[in-house]
């Protein structure tokens, strides 16, 4: 211990000095602009369950990813070998990282093996029957793939999130290919999971009128047929109330992997939004293409199986721009012109676990939690009056001290307030004069054994000092665990409960010491009310 | 002001050892049946999964009425619940199923409410929804936290006293829990995340109360040494005994605020913490020192 009363009492007033500005900016809700350059403008962050908010935990479906990008991998091997003259009746992902080549010649199975070998190098070869060869996507590039698809889905978000503008939000990629997204302050609930977990694969694919969809049976449909939907949506409770199905050749024709911009705009008619694309070069020669190609046919665009519009190509388009028209909302339509801009997730997501609090709840959380600290605060600070007199004052002294420090920790480290945050400070209020209950149960002792006040000070705050110690610290154990193991609010609670105690510990002993030898150094001390 | 007017006090604790552990064995048998009897503890849906949504209304609506509107709503069993303090017609809904699609059975829900009730009167308040996935990961999570806390407290506990204290440190603490817990048991009160951090909590306040106790005992081991031991425990429990139930009346003195004011969430969170705060304190006087006095050798 410092023995200089006047180094400990600067210690504690540059403590609480600097405790002051950190919590300057929350309480006083706008600091001044000179402050800034000098002093952190940082105020306490709110937790989701006091500020109100959307907690999502997702999980990428990375197998699906692996399937799609195997797919795509297995059309262009099949282009290779027609231009290598390997000649092979079928190439085809059986099940998700098997790939099926059946070769018309068996004769050319060393040539196919060398080829792919040198090619492919993430494929590996599996076992060979007669003209039926199987290759294996290895582990390690699985790995690969599965890797990228988190990476990439958690920036197609980032993006979503940044270009629908929310203030903090917090994207962080999880183990089992999870990702946690925290949207502080959103309101509508539906429509951030919406533009967030849309996988927003834009396609365009040929409509077939040569059936009529309503009739068609699944013979007819075959393999390069399917039915799909548009459907029409009550803009106010979401709910279904028009279906018009439609038969669409598979094979997509292009997909939404080109769009450079995309951008609401209204029909000059009836005033009715829309979606306007611009491609890059490559996609508008593409698109051109296509067009060209297919005059007079029926182009259906095609957004996550849902079919939106289905145009006849009344001529080549050649501008790199197309629209997606469709019965939707202005809101809707903002909403489909960021996701088409940030992008298609590469593989569908499911949601894990989901938790909104509204801005009302929020509010009634934050009174409720302040109301309690209040109450059980004065209701502390009364006791020990009435139980220590004047050194219960010391005590609760060392107490508004330990809550400001609290505070300013916060504030410091940007570590959330929740409320099971505030439910740990209050803990920490009753907790925390236990360091000063113990110190005085042994001055009272030592005086007992009639040592003078000043004997008993010093042995009092000497035999506690180890107990505290100890006991602080198991409970800091205990703490840190919860920490570890905790989700969400619970590591609020966690997170106010460890400060408190640490900060207890430096209110609690050195500063209630420094009060009293403070006193003692003043006056004799004759007798000590305790 | 005093409870106990100095050096009074001198209750033979230890002498009585063996009917408090009887009590507290028969307290955890009780607590084990009614977990048994009820088959398991009533975990909320962080636990179990599923999914929450807590609906305040403008107007007057009845649980019925509630109940009805929902009828056509796929949600298998529903469990509906007022809020009792309010006025304003605020309900808890809960759902056993979930749903990891994009439309969440909530969003099911909110279009019936608003249909049935009129959008303007419906305030979503809280949704909460936790797929079974999750629910098994946070419970396997929760387990693992209790016993990791206790393991590292058995080591910190045995390098600053002894290996016995520290086996009485933990019994104490597994009583606390397996109480606190049977008593959710007991009463079917929902186990979920914030009580799990409340049982974290107790496990740490108990400590606390036990290692004072413990550090006294040390103290007093040094002094009077050549005492009996059986002797010099009783001594110090009765020397900390004053600063044991100030501790628990001032840390009650908070969980009774949180109880009462704290609102819905804190609600149960502070009931949990309060009966851990009396089994804990009661723990540290009765259980914690007796297994230590249990485990010393006997001499021959």
């Amino acid at each position: 211990m410092i023995k200089s009363v006047k180094l400990r009492l600067a210690i504690v007033l540059v403590s609480v000095a600097l405790a002051l500005i950190y919590l300057f900016p929350t309480m006083s809700g706008q600091v001044p602009g000179w402050w800034g350059k000098v002093f952190p403008t940082e105020k306490i962050h709110l937790g989701l369950d006091l500020q109100g908010g959307i907690h999502l935990l997702m999980e990428v479906d990375v197998e699906k990813a692996m399937h799609v990008s195997t797919d795509r991998l297995t059309d262009s091997v099949k282009r290779m070998l027609v231009e290598e003259k390997i000649k092979v009746s079928e190439v085809s992902q059986v099940h998700t990282g098997n790939i099926k080549f059946v070769l018309e010649d068996v004769g050319e199975l060393d040539h196919l093996q060398t080829f792919l070998e040198e090619r492919i190098p993430g494929w590996e070869h599996m076992s060979t029957q007669g003209s039926i060869v199987l290759y294996l996507v290895s582990e390690k590039e699985r790995q690969r793939v599965e890797k990228l698809a988190l990476e990439q889905a958690v920036e197609t978000m980032r993006n979503r999130i940044d270009q629908f503008g929310v203030a903090e939000p917090e994207i962080r990629v999880q183990a089992n290919n999870r990702i946690l997204v925290q949207l502080p302050g959103i309101k509508d609930t539906r429509r951030a999971i919406d533009l967030i977990g849309k996988t927003a694969l834009l396609e365009f694919k040929l409509v077939n009128d040569q059936f009529d969809p309503t009739k068609i049976s699944v013979a007819e449909l075959g393999d390069n047929l399917e039915v799909l939907y548009e459907q029409a949506r009550d803009p106010e409770t979401n709910a279904i109330i028009s279906k018009r199905p439609y038969v669409i050749e598979k094979k997509s024709l292009m997909t939404g992997e080109y769009i450079s911009n995309a951008s609401v705009r209204f029909n000059s008619q009836f005033g009715e939004p829309y979606v306007s694309l611009e491609f890059n070069s490559q996609g508008g020669k593409l698109f051109g293409k296509l067009t060209g190609e297919h005059v007079k046919r029926r182009l259906a665009i095609i957004l996550d199986n849902n079919v939106y519009s289905a145009p006849v190509i009344q001529e080549q388009i050649s501008g790199g721009q197309a629209q997606v028209s469709g019965r939707f909302t202005a809101k809707e339509a903002h909403d489909l012109a960021i996701v088409l801009r940030a992008g298609a997730l590469p593989a569908p997501i499911k949601i894990l676990e989901q938790r909104t609090v509204g801005p009302s709840l929020g509010r009634d959380s934050i009174r409720n939690g302040f109301v309690s600290m209040v109450v059980g605060f004065l209701l502390v600070v009364a006791f020990m009056v009435v139980y220590y007199r004047l050194s219960g004052l010391v005590a609760n002294l060392a107490l508004v001290l330990n809550l400001l420090f609290i505070m300013s920790i916060l504030a410091l480290a940007q570590a959330a307030l929740t409320l099971p945050g505030i439910a740990g400070i209050v803990l920490t209020i009753g907790m925390a004069v236990d360091a000063n209950v113990l110190i005085f149960e042994r001055i009272r002792e030592e005086l007992r054994l009639g040592k003078t006040p000043r004997a008993a000070l010093d042995g009092g705050y000497g035999k506690a000092f180890l107990t505290i110690m100890d006991a602080n610290i198991t409970t800091l154990i205990a703490a840190i665990v919860l920490f570890q193991y905790g989700t969400g609010p619970i590591k609020g609670f966690a997170v106010t409960l460890s400060i408190g105690i640490v900060s207890s510990l430096y209110t609690a002993i050195f500063v209630t010491r420094l009060v009293f030898d403070m006193v003692a150094e003043r006056r004799s001390l004759k007798k000590l009310s305790i | 002001m005093q409870f106990f007017k100095a050096g009074t006090i001198n209750v033979d604790f230890i002498g009585k050892r063996r009917l408090f552990m009887l009590i507290s064995v028969i307290a955890i048998l009780v607590g084990l049946g009614s977990l048994m009897v009820r088959g398991g503890l009533n975990y909320g849906i962080d636990f179990a999964g599923g999914t929450m949504v807590q609906v305040r209304f403008a107007k007057d609506v009845s649980p019925d009425d509630l109940r009805q509107s929902l009828a056509g709503v796929d949600l298998g069993d529903v469990s509906i619940q007022q809020f009792e303090d309010d006025e304003a017609h605020e309900f808890l809904i809960r759902v056993e199923k979930s749903k990891a699609g994009l439309v969440s059975l909530s969003d099911e829900i909110k279009v019936v409410l608003d249909e049935v009730f009129g959008s303007e009167n419906v305030d979503i308040r809280r949704v909460e929804m936790v797929g079974p996935k999750v629910g098994k990961d946070l419970r396997r999570q929760g387990l693992l936290a209790i016993i990791y806390a206790m393991i590292g407290i058995l080591i910190y506990v045995t390098v600053r006293f002894e290996f016995r204290f520290a086996v009485g440190a933990i019994v104490a603490l597994v009583h606390d829990v397996m109480i606190t817990v049977g008593v959710f048991a007991l009463l079917d009160k929902e186990f979920s995340l914030p009580i799990l951090a409340a049982l974290l909590a107790i496990v740490g306040y108990s400590l606390n109360d036990t290692i004072v106790v413990y550090d006294r005992i040390r103290e007093n081991m040094k002094g009077l040494g050549k005492q009996n031991f059986l002797t010099t425990v009783n001594r110090s429990i009765n020397q900390t005994l004053s600063r044991t139930i100030l501790t628990s009346l001032t840390t009650m003195l908070v969980l009774i605020s949180l109880f009462f004011l704290g609102g819905g969430v804190i609600h149960d969170f502070a009931f949990a913490m309060i009966v851990g705060v009396m089994v804990g304190t009661y723990s540290s006087i009765f259980i914690a020192s007796p297994v230590v006095i249990s485990m010393q050798p006997k001499k021959k």
